[in-house]
């Protein structure tokens, strides 16, 4: 027994009520350093003890809301900083479809969070040597007695009393269990160069799994059976139809909901002379108009019409918007542009309402004012 | 089966004499006030007329389920509140009178019934549904069907009370698996035939669920509330634990979040589509001070009750679970509000005075209702074979 510690006194119990009162009375006799065993959940035994509600709760809550920063955070940052694109017409951080998302992050963190933070701090992750593994105690609680043990480190410890206190209980089988210093210990592991290498390779390995399932896996066969399936894509040729066109034509003759006519095709000045925008110059259109031009324009030709795109050279930069050339132009020859398109720049008469078009106009009419203020306008 | 008898430990007494006195003094406000409110608003006291029936049955319907869940999954824990729930479930029997007025007014509450809808295309197809007199044979039908529910299966429970047969449980089994597709259809169809017809172009597929998550919500409320102001005076059995009230406290919580799952698929995918049939309803929701009250429902019917009852403890505590409860039946009945009422009232100031009568009206009824079936009752199921296994539950 020399160069041993000694952990705790332990003492077997019969029943379930034994037990009971024994966590009671142990916990009346003023010892904080003790634990309870028993073979399967035994009702009513945290109360005996006095145990309060786990602090574990609190932990979830952080991780929780962590989860909804981080999901929300990486959402709007990607969406309105690092691609603003549109997406189906919506706000670049639109809330609503961010929510599932939001909602997944914040349980998945939660309770993987939960999880880990118990096996850390509760049982001492990755420390899975305990001094009473093995003993004759924890085989037996393990299968058909009750135990109850108080660890030497309590500040009330005396080994005589806690012997004679676990007797006057009812015990049988008390036990003094002592460990070797050298090949049990009680401290945390977490930092020991073997467990990190452990969570390296972990990580690498999943790092590698995901790479490989997402970049490789998927194209080959089964997994990308997927992708041929027996309907026509979109731009594709069809069998079916004697025109071959996987597309089909509306019948002729059809118009779309709130059709107007547009007479003006390839004649833009005509069309400049003959629009007039209807919208007037109020600050609700104006703001509807920036809106709409955020979305729709301004990855090209920049948040204030500078032409300075976001595309990193995917596509030509377009001139300015702040040109003579185009203040100069009536809003009508503007609306021809987005309608018609120009060289380059595709039309937007499907994409854009018309009175979003004329509220754009007003907008980009307001930007040029802002670029190129006289004096007056500063008051 | 242990011969060993069991000491039911309740005593039978009679509710407390004020719940009776209080029922009827928020009924007669309620009725006073709604009354005054036909002759200064008659539209609009009409549509809060049904506001206030749809609250009744929904609590009523939803506590009739209660008692058959319990019943078919064998549930142990709450066999001694389930008298509560079938309390309740009378409720059935006095809401049709709440829906009366609306008969009365028919063309002025159901727009689709009026001749002008004749002209409609989308009501015109609508129409083998949506007639009156299919209407009325669906309203009539579903309260007979719950009644003969209803009927059978308290009748099996209370002469439990007395003759403790085993064979009266397993006879409410079989009942209460008939009942419970039954009942799936029963509450679909009159929540579309009294909330989404009121809007009679829209349409939501998952509506029927969102009436139903708001309703059990509120009949778990009730229960909650009745069970907890009845033990906290000893009216109940003796024994009931912390284990107890955090069962039914964790049931508030879940519909609670049941709830607001629904809720949001049914604006997410409608907000993401974004189709001009469907969107409008959202958008009317979203005018003027509409938008106020839209917000308000998130933060009265998720936001708290969530906040209330997330903790371990605040569901074990009796004061916390009854302002829960209170909380969550004032969200329910401001949540049918906010699905009819904005239909009709477009634009304009959300609220208005004549407002305030149907929910005293419809908590009137609840209370008094309550009182006088329970008149001389057993308030607790003492014949039932579970109830010394519920005494035991732990968690
Ligand atoms: C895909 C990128 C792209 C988008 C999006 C785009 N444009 Fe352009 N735009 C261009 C390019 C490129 C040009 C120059 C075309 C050319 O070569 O004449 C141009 C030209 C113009 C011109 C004429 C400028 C001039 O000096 O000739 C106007 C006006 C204009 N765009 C307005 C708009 C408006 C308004 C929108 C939003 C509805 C919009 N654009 C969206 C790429 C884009």
């Amino acid at each position: 027994m020399q160069n041993k510690v000694l952990y705790s006194v332990t003492g077997i119990f019969q029943t379930p009520d034994s037990i009971k009162h024994a966590a009671k009375s142990i916990a009346d006799a003023g010892y904080k350093r003790y634990d309870i065993n028993t073979p399967y959940p035994v009702h009513g035994i945290p109360k005996a003890m006095g145990m309060t509600i786990s602090k574990l709760g609190y932990f979830t809550l952080v991780f929780g809301l962590s989860g909804i920063a981080l999901a929300l955070g990486f959402t709007w940052i990607i969406t309105n900083i690092i691609y603003p694109l549109v997406q189906g017409g919506k706000p670049f951080f639109a809330l609503p479809p961010f929510i599932p998302i939001t909602f997944e992050v914040t349980v998945l963190l939660s309770s993987c969070g939960t999880v880990i933070i118990m096996l850390l701090l509760y049982f001492k992750f990755p420390n899975n040597s305990h001094p009473l593994h093995d003993t004759n105690y924890m085989k037996k609680v393990s299968s058909d007695k009750y135990g109850a043990y108080i660890m030497a480190d309590d500040p009330n410890f005396d080994q005589s009393k806690v012997r004679s206190l676990l007797e006057s209980l009812g015990a049988i089988d008390i036990e003094d269990i002592y460990y070797d210093e050298e090949t049990v210990s009680l401290r945390p592991k977490v930092f020991e160069p073997k467990f990190l290498g452990f969570l390296l390779v972990a990580i690498l390995i999943t790092a590698g799994a995901t790479y490989f399932t997402l970049n490789k896996l998927l194209f080959m066969p089964p997994f990308d059976w997927m992708s041929f399936q027996s309907r026509v894509n979109a731009q594709s040729l069809s069998t079916f139809f004697p025109d071959k066109h996987g597309m089909r034509m509306p019948p002729s003759g059809t118009i779309a909901r709130g059709f107007m006519p547009f007479p003006y095709e390839g004649d833009p000045d005509k069309a400049g002379k003959m629009l007039v925008n209807p919208m007037t110059n109020t600050q609700e259109n104006i703001e509807q108009g920036r809106k709409q031009y955020d979305i729709f324009c301004s990855p090209c030709h920049d948040w204030h019409g500078t032409g300075n795109s976001r595309l990193r050279g995917q596509f030509p930069n377009p001139p300015s918007l702040h040109s003579q050339k185009v203040r100069n132009w009536s809003d009508g020859m503007i609306y021809y542009i987005i309608t018609m398109g120009q060289n380059t720049m595709p039309s937007y008469a499907y994409q854009v309402s018309r009175e979003d078009r004329w509220a754009i106009i007003l907008y980009v009419r307001t930007l040029q004012r802002a670029m190129n203020a006289k004096p007056e306008d500063i008051k | 089966m242990s011969t060993q008898e069991f000491q039911v430990n309740y005593e039978k007494k009679g509710l407390p004499s004020t719940w009776l006195r209080n029922g009827l003094i928020f009924l007669v406000l309620g009725i006073g006030l709604s009354a005054a409110a036909y002759f200064i608003e008659p539209q609009r006291a009409l549509i809060n007329g049904v506001v206030a029936y749809m609250f009744v049955f929904g609590c009523g319907i939803a506590s009739l389920f209660l008692i058959a869940l319990e019943y078919i999954v064998g549930a142990v824990w709450s066999v001694p509140f389930r008298r509560i729930s079938e309390f309740l479930a009378a409720l059935l029997f006095i809401a049709p009178v709440l829906a009366l007025p609306a008969f009365f007014n028919f063309h002025q509450v159901f727009h689709w019934s009026a001749p002008e809808a004749a002209s409609d295309a989308i009501l015109k197809a609508k129409a083998p549904y949506l007639n009156v007199s299919f209407f009325v044979i669906r309203f009539i039908g579903i309260f007979i069907i719950s009644w003969l529910f209803y009927f059978f299966i308290i009748r099996n429970s209370r002469k439990q009370d007395v003759s403790r047969e085993q064979f009266l449980t397993k006879r409410n089994i079989t009942l209460s698996g008939a009942f419970i597709p039954v009942f799936a259809i029963l509450i679909s169809i009159m929540s579309l035939d009294w909330l989404m017809s009121l809007e009679p172009h829209w349409f939501s597929t998952i509506f029927c669920v969102y009436y139903f998550a708001g309703s059990l919500l509120a009949a778990i409320a009730a229960l909650t509330f009745i069970v907890v102001s009845l033990n906290e005076r000893g009216y109940l059995i003796k024994g009931l634990t912390e284990d107890h009230y955090y069962s039914l406290g964790g049931l508030m919580f879940a519909f609670t979040n049941f709830w607001a799952y629904i809720a949001f698929s049914q604006f997410l995918l409608i907000w993401y589509a974004n189709l001009p049939e469907e969107n409008f309803w959202f958008i009317n929701r979203m005018n003027d001070t509409w938008s106020y009250i839209s917000v308000g429902l998130i933060v009265l019917k998720f936001v708290m009750p969530y906040a209330l009852l997330a903790s371990q403890p605040s569901k074990m505590n009796p004061g916390r679970l009854k302002l829960a409860a209170f909380w969550i039946l004032g969200a329910q009945y401001y949540d049918l509000f906010w699905l009819a009422i904005p239909n009709y009232y477009k634009t304009g100031p959300a609220l208005h005075w004549t407002d305030f009568g149907f929910p005293l009206l419809a908590i009137g009824v609840i209370m008094t209702v309550f009182c006088i079936v329970a008149r001389g009752k057993n308030l607790v199921p003492i014949g039932d074979p579970k109830l010394k296994r519920s005494m035991d539950f732990h968690l």
